[in-house]
């Protein structure tokens, strides 16, 4: 058993390999996206051929799981926070037929908003889906819980949610993995063939289970060797840790924690542990990452109880990821900070990168939109957000994937003129063609300007399952060929861009630009693996 | 043995390649380590920091605590200033003189380097002229590296080792510019510590 080196989401996806998946599904998402990498990058995973393509979105890559897992074998779907968003419906009605092979979610949250728009905590899904949640504590955990995890799902008949944050998504740790990754489960469909079938007469009866159920999870969660309690000799406070929060709680009492400390890294909360913590303390601090989920379980109604603190009475920050730093103060411990960062300092906001496509398209839209004034170009999620930020003024939105097409839509139907989204290839693929469907059906008057770099880029470059083919599906969904335009994202063809960004505005309809150049990083990617290749041969 | 580094940087400029012969060296020491990096958004041309912490005895946090920091290595000189709240009293701090100038805002170089001749233990480093004079200014990172090692209680074999494991599949040519960056790093810093 050699140590290796990996980051938390790289110790998923060798415990997912090493449970025996036959398949992960997923869509790249920042701090997602290397779970899935790693699995495609994998000698195991490749000798066995283990389904590795990325999916369209979460919602479709969360259901061929439930697919794979109802044929009977063992599947993993990785996506960020906000993908649970969009796969929301198959992951509640997943938890109503439960699964045949095992299957695990995994789940990267990103509180701080390193590269996300909210920091949702996804343990929230857990609880509204009534599933069991792991949520290790580092990167062994990661491995081990992954590993375990679809026994345990098996054992439970019950999808389970992985649920990590930023920080030990992409921290590496020494990881001792097992010798040999487990056989892959047989095909075989499930002993009831009503079970996946939600119609409300089954339904009822797959509810009922499922809150039957409730208490199995619970004991399992009470006999779990990742829920520990370690015992202090000052019982004039109790420490709750969830996850990651437990390795600042450590940072601080490095020969030892005085206090009684009760591990939580498995869900749903094991009562019997918390009781028999809140029985011997005077009071209890919750540290918890994300949402103050656990504090507020414990916290009374109505003010009756043992004093329970946390996020929610400004003992811990209400907002951001953690550190040994914020809870070094929430227990009262002094620590030392180094010099203030000189004035002088600016910032360095991320940027588009030199000689991206993506420059050519803003510096034609803005040409053409400035004219109209501030407010009617609608951003995405993608590189091509950074067209929001100066020098560039191409874009006043930027909520979901898709919602580009969608709320220039809606703002059209309010009567904005122009009204013009801005959208990447692959969050197009993503959500962007249904939104599209609306629009030709009811003749919206906007401009879909779709960024094609042939790439996922902000995720590091992934391939788009609608790679070369984003014009047919325009015109397949109905858009005037004669509206639809393909142009190289270059310098030298600036005037033209202008002029067709003002021909299509002035057009009353669904129109759809493309400017297209493939993703300097992917080129410069290609072009030194092919120079590897070169070498080797 | 402890060990806590900041490596600072602007996405894009490959200070996780440092990260990774470190980690190496440290693996081969049966160190513990943890290293904590900048993934998404940031990597197009943002501040990025690489927390690597390296020690004989269990690590915790993957974030290094304010003022704790032994080291801030800085393959850039204005970020080298960026996470001074996190440097020990002891501290030191390793950077490079070239500016990455990608802001419009980007202050006087001058004054940068004014504010690192303030600081009671820096070494600055002109990476970028030491890699070219050995052949291949894309070895400034191990140049940067070769100066930290003064700082790094490992053994500068292993650290080798590590650059050999690293860039070995690139061929001999490039791991002994790379050997030879991290010696004339060491060289200028012990030279100027």
């Amino acid at each position: 058993m050699t140590k290796k080196l990996l980051l938390g989401v790289e110790a998923i996806g060798q415990g997912a390999i090493d449970g025996g998946i036959s398949g992960v599904y997923a869509y790249p998402g920042t701090p997602s996206t290397e779970i899935t990498e790693y699995i495609q990058g994998n000698e195991v995973a490749i000798a066995r051929n283990l389904h590795r393509e990325w999916s369209a979105n979460e919602k479709t890559a969360l259901e061929s799981a439930l697919g794979m897992s109802y044929a009977g074998k063992r599947s993993i779907v990785c996506m960020k926070h906000v993908g649970l968003n969009v796969a929301a419906d198959p992951f509640i009605n997943g938890a109503m037929t439960g699964i045949n092979g095992g299957l695990i979610v995994a789940v990267a949250d990103d509180p701080s908003m390193h590269s996300s728009q909210n920091e949702q905590d996804s343990r929230f899904y857990g609880k509204f889906a009534m599933i069991p949640v792991l949520e290790p504590s580092n990167q062994q955990e990661a491995y081990d819980m992954t590993r375990s995890g679809f026994e345990l799902s098996e054992k439970l008949g019950t999808p389970v949610l992985l649920r990590i944050t930023t920080r030990l998504a992409h921290s590496r740790a020494g990881v001792i993995p097992v010798e040999n990754a487990a056989p892959e489960n047989n095909l075989s469909l499930p002993s009831d063939p009503f079970q996946f079938v939600l119609l409300p007469a089954f339904a009822r009866k797959r509810y009922q289970q499922l809150l039957d159920k409730q208490s199995l999870f619970e004991q399992a969660s009470e006999e779990s060797s990742f829920n520990r309690f370690t015992d202090g000799e000052d019982h004039s406070l109790g420490i709750i840790c969830c996850g990651i929060s437990l390795n600042y709680l450590m940072e601080n009492y490095p020969d030892g924690c005085p206090y009684p400390v009760l591990e939580i890294t498995q869900y749903p909360l094991p009562s019997k542990m918390v009781k028999k913590l809140e029985e011997m303390v005077d009071k209890i601090v919750v540290i918890e990452e994300g949402y103050p989920i656990v504090e507020e379980q414990l916290k009374g109604f109505f003010g009756y109880g043992k004093v329970v603190s946390g996020k929610l009475d400004g003992t811990l920050p209400r907002t951001g990821e953690l550190n040994p730093d914020i809870v070094a103060k929430a227990l009262n411990i002094k620590s030392y900070i180094g010099d203030a960062i000189p004035e002088l300092v600016s910032n360095r906001p991320p940027a588009l990168c030199k000689g991206c496509g993506h420059h050519d398209l803003f510096r034609a839209l803005d040409e053409v939109t400035l004219d109209y004034g501030n407010g009617h170009v609608f951003s995405d999620i993608g590189c091509y957000t950074l067209g929001i930020l100066p020098p560039y003024h191409s874009g006043f939105t930027c909520v979901d994937m898709g919602s580009s097409v969608t709320m220039a839509k809606g703002a059209a139907d309010a009567g904005l003129f122009p009204a013009v989204a801005v959208i990447g290839d692959s969050t197009f693929t993503h959500s962007g063609i249904t939104g599209l469907l609306d629009a030709v059906y009811e003749k919206s008057n906007i401009v879909i300007m779709i960024g094609d770099n042939e790439s996922t880029s902000m995720t590091g470059g992934q391939d788009s399952s609608a790679f070369g083919r984003i014009e047919s599906i325009c015109a397949g969904a109905g858009v005037d060929p004669a509206h639809i335009h393909v142009i190289e994202a270059l310098p030298k063809n600036h005037e033209k861009l202008v002029k067709l960004i003002r021909n299509e505005i002035a057009y009353t309809g669904v129109s759809v630009i493309i400017p297209r150049r493939e993703c300097i990083q992917k080129s410069a990617r290609r072009a030194s693996e092919n120079k590897k290749q070169i070498i080797i041969k | 043995m402890k060990c806590d580094i900041v490596l600072a940087g602007v996405g894009g400029q490959g200070i996780l390649s440092i990260a990774t012969v470190l980690g190496f060296a440290a693996l081969e020491n049966n160190l513990y380590l943890k290293q904590a990096e900048t993934h998404g958004m940031s990597q197009r041309g943002g501040a990025v920091q690489s927390y690597l912490r390296l020690s004989d005895q269990p690590v915790y946090s993957d974030l290094i605590p304010y003022g704790k920091a032994d080291l801030i290595l800085s393959v850039e000189p204005m970020e080298s200033l960026r996470y001074l709240p996190y440097l020990s009293p002891e501290g030191y701090v390793v950077t490079n003189t070239t500016p990455f100038i990608n802001i419009v805002n980007y202050p006087d170089i001058k004054r940068i380097m004014e504010e690192i001749e303030l600081l009671p233990r820096a070494v600055a480093i002109d990476a970028e002229a030491i890699a070219r004079e050995i052949g291949n200014t894309k070895a400034s990172n191990m140049v940067m590296l070769g100066a930290a090692t003064p700082f790094i209680d490992i053994a500068l074999e292993s650290i080798e080792n590590g650059i050999r494991e690293i860039f070995g599949r690139k061929g001999d040519t490039l791991v002994n510019i790379n050997l030879r960056a991290l010696h004339a790093g060491r060289e200028f810093s012990e030279a100027n510590r």
